[in-house]
């Protein structure tokens, strides 16, 4: 994946796979600390011991084990490609953690890319779950919920479709307060 | 300044119009959001059938997204499902050809046959 924010589509499908109906996406940017860490918690259907021990590795992740597929071994080969890991916390019937962490000014760090459209398109096309988008960096700290588009659907009477740029925008001024810089 | 009672009665409201959009719609179109389908393009083919159903006004149609269809080399691939008629599968789906589809399909009720994927 070129863009980090790829991934997180990537992992939040899962999530959606796996019947959750809430979604924390967290992101931190810490240029002091040289690491930017993506999260992602979700109350769906968990993985057993067994199931987590093999989704890090693309070889011995089967198609037959429906549930997953290569995302979460992208996610640790991009990872560990720029000097970092990919955790997992998962408990069957509780939800899934991952949690993966980079060299934030590591070369082969791929740039975080549109996470507005991420954003933006998960909450659209699943309006049956609870989205929550929260974003750190040293400069500051903003949250972004699914809410916030719904109420603006709800107060000007209109289509979900139109509320999609202004929730787009709405994104974009929250990330360059924090001047973030993906 | 929105009470706590003003929110619950938007997320209330939210809710309704959400299960009211589920019963009315005419059209629901699935984007293929696996692995695959995202690195072949998947989140623009979305932002472009979203950007097209908001600019013709389009109301009776649901955007969702699934996992892989098991046809990675056809991804981006969507699939337009409608009460009583068969879902009809669309391979390669460019953001342009997507657009396309939205007014050929959904629009004109038209099935674009020279993009349709025939799962086999």
């Amino acid at each position: 994946m070129r863009e980090l924010s790829l991934n997180i589509l990537d992992i939040v499908t899962n999530s959606i796979e796996a019947e959750a109906s809430r979604v924390i996406i967290y992101i931190e940017e810490l240029d002091r600390e040289n690491i930017f860490r993506i999260r992602i918690r979700d109350n769906g259907r968990g993985m057993s011991r067994e199931t987590q021990e093999k989704v890090l590795d693309p070889f011995i992740t089967s198609r037959t084990t429906r549930s997953v597929g290569m995302g979460l071994s992208l996610l640790n080969q991009s990872a560990r490609q720029s000097g970092g890991f990919v955790e997992l916390n998962s408990e069957v019937g509780k939800g899934t953690t991952v949690t993966a962490e980079f060299r934030k000014n590591h070369l082969n760090r791929a740039p975080l890319g549109n996470i507005v459209e991420t954003i933006v398109n998960l909450v659209i096309s699943n309006m049956d779950v609870h989205f929550c988008y929260l974003h750190r960096t040293d400069s500051g700290y903003f949250s972004f919920d699914s809410f916030w588009i719904y109420a603006r659907m709800v107060e000007r009477a209109c289509s979900i479709y139109e509320v999609a740029e202004p929730a787009r925008e709405q994104i974009k001024k929250h990330l360059l307060a924090i001047r973030s810089s993906g | 300044m929105k009470t706590l009672a003003d929110l619950r009665a938007i997320k209330e409201k939210a809710k309704q119009d959400m299960a009211s959009r589920e019963k009315t719609a005419k059209y629901r179109i699935i984007v293929s959001m696996g692995t695959c389908g995202i690195a072949a393009g998947a989140r623009a083919t979305m932002s472009a059938i979203i950007d097209e159903l908001n600019k013709r006004n389009i109301k009776d149609a649901i955007v969702t997204q699934t996992g892989c269809l098991g046809y990675c080399d056809q991804e981006p691939m969507i699939q337009i499902s409608q009460a009583s008629k068969q879902t009809i599968t669309y391979g390669k789906v460019t953001p342009e050809i997507a657009r396309e589809i939205i007014n050929g399909h959904v629009v004109n009720d038209k099935v674009l046959t020279n993009y349709v994927f025939n799962l086999s």
